[in-house]
């Protein structure tokens, strides 16, 4: 999970390596396709879904979408540092 | 001192229920219990507690597996076909610890068999007829007294096991009017600890009799056989009429033991030396009752209004040591006074005779027979 | 374990606080649930989960977990918990809600426990329009057992025990559990939705929350059916379920509102209070001591001589045997003495014949039972035929001896072959037939007191004008025994 970045999308989504089972309804689901399934296993053999790392839009399609209680956890941008991105002229990169 | 009012037993399970704290009952109509459903219909909502005729026995069993999740003291009550439904429900409640009280006022079967009273539920409910190693409490009234009486006891057990409990009685003792007076103090309910009453405190309680781990499983087997093994100890009821120092000992319960206290009557004034031993719990069965008197006894005579139910815990708890003989009426015939004098009259003259037998010594004679038989053969050859 | 935190952002959406934080299922196991990838009942559980959160009612909120695949729900949310057996979920809820008005219970089901075994008890708490919500997840197959065909499976779908597809000719068609439901009157709610998109999903969330919210505003029954995919079964994968839900099973389960009568629900009346325990008594009809009268009793008490009576009435339903034996018996106790009576039951009080036994006892009474009467009452024919022959020697046989055809043929009892009926019928109702032969009967056992007898009849008997006729018949009858054996 990077929160260094410069770079400040509207939302990040992340996923609870422990709880994801792999069914990939997030990736289908989210409608700026930033969830890509992971290559390695987790302590239950499933392959898990993860964040791509930029593009989210916070929607939370993904949580509603998911059949695991809380694998998925879904974050904004706080209006604050939001106003940031906007003076920084980066707003839209997420649309 | 209450004053006695005329009732029947039946009325009288309803009135001592509130009493001892009942406030729900979900049953289904059936002939000889339908009046305690009517007595419910009639009492329950005007001491604010709930009742509700179910669509099936079914339904209403699992309601009580409600109410009693819920904390609250409840009853139903039925008869024979009723209860074969309810088992599933009796089965859950016993592995969930749920208390529940059910009167069974029994009539003929199998099947629909009919509405006359019969005895023949002793094995469904006794020995239970859910799956499971479960036990259930079964207490056996009399009369119409008993039948406050007990129902009240059998609130208290089904707290204190955290079990059902059973009243089962006839439907003779369920119809029959007798004076009754209700002697129990009024409980005021209150939930208990482990109950799931949709409150800030019951939040984290679980009702269930799903374990699914094999060691659990055994686990709260173990449990529950504790329970049943400290019932046994602590809750076994009978009563001895002129039974002490009896050569013939009539076991019965229920209606059949107001008949044999009338024939004990008689046939002591007979000269005969006749006694009653008369369960009163069911289960626990009063198995050191049998021990005590089987040493002054000669033989026990097992009556009932089944095929043959009742005589097997008699047979285990006389464990050999007595012949056991059966006289038993059925499809809604009762065993008459007269029948029963004359089974007295013909055991007493065996008696005197020497000619009763136990299992093993007419093994023996029988052996004893064919060896003699054979030794007589082959002098011969 | 979802406890990320980066301080420009706030979390917006993550497990529902109505869940437990780990669930103690097994050892190893305790951040996943149990259910296979792709699998709908997470979602309708985090559904509910939400609206619990958002209604904020947990600490109130009962779940009743079924059996199936959702058996073990328990272990996930953290509000009371109730297992209950296959299909019975309605009834234990009824039962549950009933006793805790303020509790909010959810009856979470899957399709074989409601469809099927438990169709009878869906039904019928549906139409008594119980105060609870209704969790009814399709997915069309018995999932749990291994996919045997449930009755909401579609039409030539296969499963393990319809090898071939489903046949309607063998196992009929899918049954449509809201269309059923909406012909009730009572429920308010009903509305299927499915997990078929991010639409539909939105949607069932919508649904679910208000169906719950129902319930806490006390509107009634509330059911969402929620068309969930179950990947493992149905041999798919969890986006290909997915969309067989909306492309295939939609058909045959069409989404939408199926009743809402919400606008116009009353909240049920609530329990009345319950009255102190100091009344129960009073409440129940039971007499206590104060009310009791006691000095006329006493003395007849102990006054009493050696009685022991046996009785049997017999008749046709309808010309108050019962009543009659009813009437002797609360009258011996009203003089002190021990009593019993027992009658025949059954569809004999509705037609046919009627009897019962009575005894009346100074002593103790064992048996109940009556096989040697002393008198017998018969108010017909062939009950006369039938116990005629049981009558102690030196006993009494009563019968309307100006009616039937025949005689008794006892010759060692005494026999009051009189017209009883005839003379009710003088003085106003042949119903009355039963005081009369009770009137000769008490001169005959010459054991009861008047008072005695009144206050039966004051008890017993709900209408004045029948006290006063049933009095006049009493006399009637004491008479006639009189006249009658004054030549014996």
């Amino acid at each position: 999970m990077d929160a260094t970045a410069v770079k400040h999308d509207r939302g990040k989504m992340c996923v609870d390596e422990n709880e994801c089972k792999g069914c990939g309804l997030c990736m289908e689901a989210c409608p700026p396709k930033v969830i890509a399934m992971s290559d390695h296993l987790n302590h239950y053999g499933y392959k898990t879904a993860e964040y791509c790392g930029e593009g989210c839009t916070g929607c939370g399609i993904c949580f509603m979408v998911c059949p695991e209680p809380g694998a998925i956890t879904v974050m904004r941008l706080k209006a604050k540092a939001a106003a940031a991105v906007s003076g920084s002229g980066l707003e839209g990169a997420n649309a | 001192m209450h004053k006695k009012q005329l009732m029947k037993g039946n009325e009288a399970v309803v009135r001592s229920a509130i009493l001892a704290g009942c406030r729900g009952f979900y049953g289904y109509p059936i002939t000889p219990a339908s009046e305690i459903t009517e007595t419910a219909a009639e009492l329950m909502p005007k001491v604010g507690g709930v009742f509700l005729q179910a669509e099936s026995e079914v339904a209403a069993i699992n309601m009580l597996y409600g109410a009693s999740s819920a904390g609250v003291r409840v009853m139903t009550s039925s008869s024979g076909p009723g209860i074969s439904l309810m088992q599933e429900g009796i089965s859950y409640m016993a592995g969930a610890e749920l208390p529940c009280v059910i009167a069974d006022i029994s009539r003929g079967g199998p099947g629909l068999g009919n509405l006359g009273s019969e005895q023949s539920d002793y094995h469904q409910v006794v020995k239970g007829g859910g799956n499971g190693s479960y036990r259930t409490i079964v207490l056996a009234p009399y009369s119409a007294q008993e039948m406050a009486d007990l129902t009240a006891w059998a609130f208290e057990l089904a707290d204190k096991y955290r079990n059902p409990v059973f009243l089962l009685a006839d439907g003779f003792v369920g119809q029959m009017m007798e004076p009754v007076e209700f002697t129990n103090a009024a409980v005021e309910p209150k939930v208990p600890d482990w109950a799931v009453a949709g409150t800030k405190e019951s939040r984290g309680n679980l009702i269930t009799s799903l374990h699914m781990d094999n060691d659990e499983l055994e686990a709260h087997l173990k449990k529950l056989e504790a329970k049943y093994m400290q019932a046994e100890r602590e809750e076994v009821r009978s009563e001895s009429y002129f039974a002490d120092d009896a050569e013939i000992v009539l076991v019965g319960y229920g209606i059949v033991a107001r008949i044999l206290k009338a024939v004990t009557v008689a046939a002591r004034a007979a000269g005969i030396n006749v006694g009653l031993l008369r369960p009163i719990t069911l289960y626990p069965f009063p198995t050191k009752e049998f021990e005590r008197l089987r040493k002054r006894a000669k033989v026990f005579v097992v009556v009932e209004m089944s095929n043959g139910q009742l005589i097997e815990d008699v047979r285990l708890a006389v464990n050999g040591a007595r012949p056991v003989e059966f006289h038993n009426r059925q499809g809604g015939n009762v065993p008459t006074h007269d029948e029963l004098m004359a089974l007295v009259n013909r055991l007493a003259k065996k008696l005197a005779e020497d000619k009763l037998f136990t299992d093993a010594e007419l093994h023996v004679k029988e052996t004893l027979a064919k060896v003699a038989a054979e030794e007589e053969r082959l002098a011969h050859v | 374990m979802s406890s990320v935190i980066i301080p420009e952002y706030e979390v917006t959406h993550s497990r529902p606080n109505a869940f437990n934080k780990s669930y103690e299922r097994k050892g190893e196991l305790k951040h996943a649930t149990h259910y296979c990838p792709g699998c709908g009942h997470g979602n309708v559980h985090k559904m509910l989960a939400e609206a619990i959160d958002q209604l904020g009612i947990q600490d109130r909120t009962i779940l009743i977990s079924p059996v199936g695949c959702s058996v073990f729900a328990y272990y996930y949310f953290d509000v009371g918990n109730v297992q209950a057996a296959h299909g019975r979920a309605p009834a234990v809820a009824t039962a549950m809600k009933r006793s805790r008005p303020e509790s909010i219970l959810i009856s979470y089901q899957g399709d074989g426990d409601l469809t099927a075994i438990g169709a009878a008890e869906i039904l019928h708490a549906a139409n008594r329009g119980e105060n609870i919500t209704v969790i009814f997840v399709n997915n069309g197959i018995y999932s749990m057992t291994g996919g045997q065909v449930a009755p909401t499976t579609l039409v030539g779908q296969k499963s393990t025990t319809t090898p071939n597809g489903r046949s309607i000719e063998n196992e009929g068609y899918p049954m449509r559990v809201c269309e059923l439901l909406a012909t009730l009157e009572a429920p308010v709610y009903i509305e299927r939705v499915g997990l078929g998109d991010n639409k539909q999903i939105a949607q069932a969330t919508r649904a679910i929350k208000r169906a719950v919210e129902n319930q806490s505003k006390g509107l009634g029954f509330s059911l969402v059916e929620v068309l969930s995919p179950c990947p493992t079964i149905w041999k798919m994968s969890a986006v290909d379920a997915q969309h067989w839900v909306r492309g295939v099973m939609e058909k045959t389960y069409p989404l939408g509102v199926y009743c809402d009568k919400t606008k116009d629900a009353h909240p049920r009346t609530p329990h009345a209070p319950a009255p102190p325990l100091s009344e129960l008594r009073k409440i129940m009809g039971i007499t206590s001591e104060e009310i009791s009268a006691p000095e006329v009793k006493q003395e007849i008490a102990a006054d009493k001589k050696k009685v022991d009576l046996h009785v049997r009435v017999a008749g046709f339903g309808g010309q108050g045997v019962l009543l009659l034996g009813e009437i002797l018996a609360e009258a011996g106790l009203d003089a002190g003495m021990q009593v019993s009576w027992l009658p025949s039951y059954g569809p004999e009080m509705r037609s046919g014949t009627s009897n019962c036994h009575v005894r009346i006892s100074s002593e103790s009474i064992d048996s109940p039972l009556v096989a040697l009467p002393d008198v017998l009452i018969a108010m017909n024919e062939p009950s006369l035929r039938k116990f005629d022959a049981s009558v102690r020697p030196g006993g009494w046989v009563l019968y309307n001896g100006d009616t039937f055809p025949g005689d008794c043929e006892r010759k060692d009892v005494n026999v009051l072959a009189l017209p009883f009926t005839n003379i009710a019928l003088e003085i106003g109702d042949a119903r009355a037939a039963n005081m009369v032969m009770l009137g000769a009967l008490l001169e005959i056992a010459d054991a009861l007191p008047q008072a005695s007898i009144d206050a039966a009849l004051n008890r017993l008997v709900k209408s004045k004008k029948w006290i006063e006729l049933d009095e006049r018949a009493l006399q009637m009858g004491r008479e006639l025994y009189h006249e009658a054996c004054v030549g014996v």
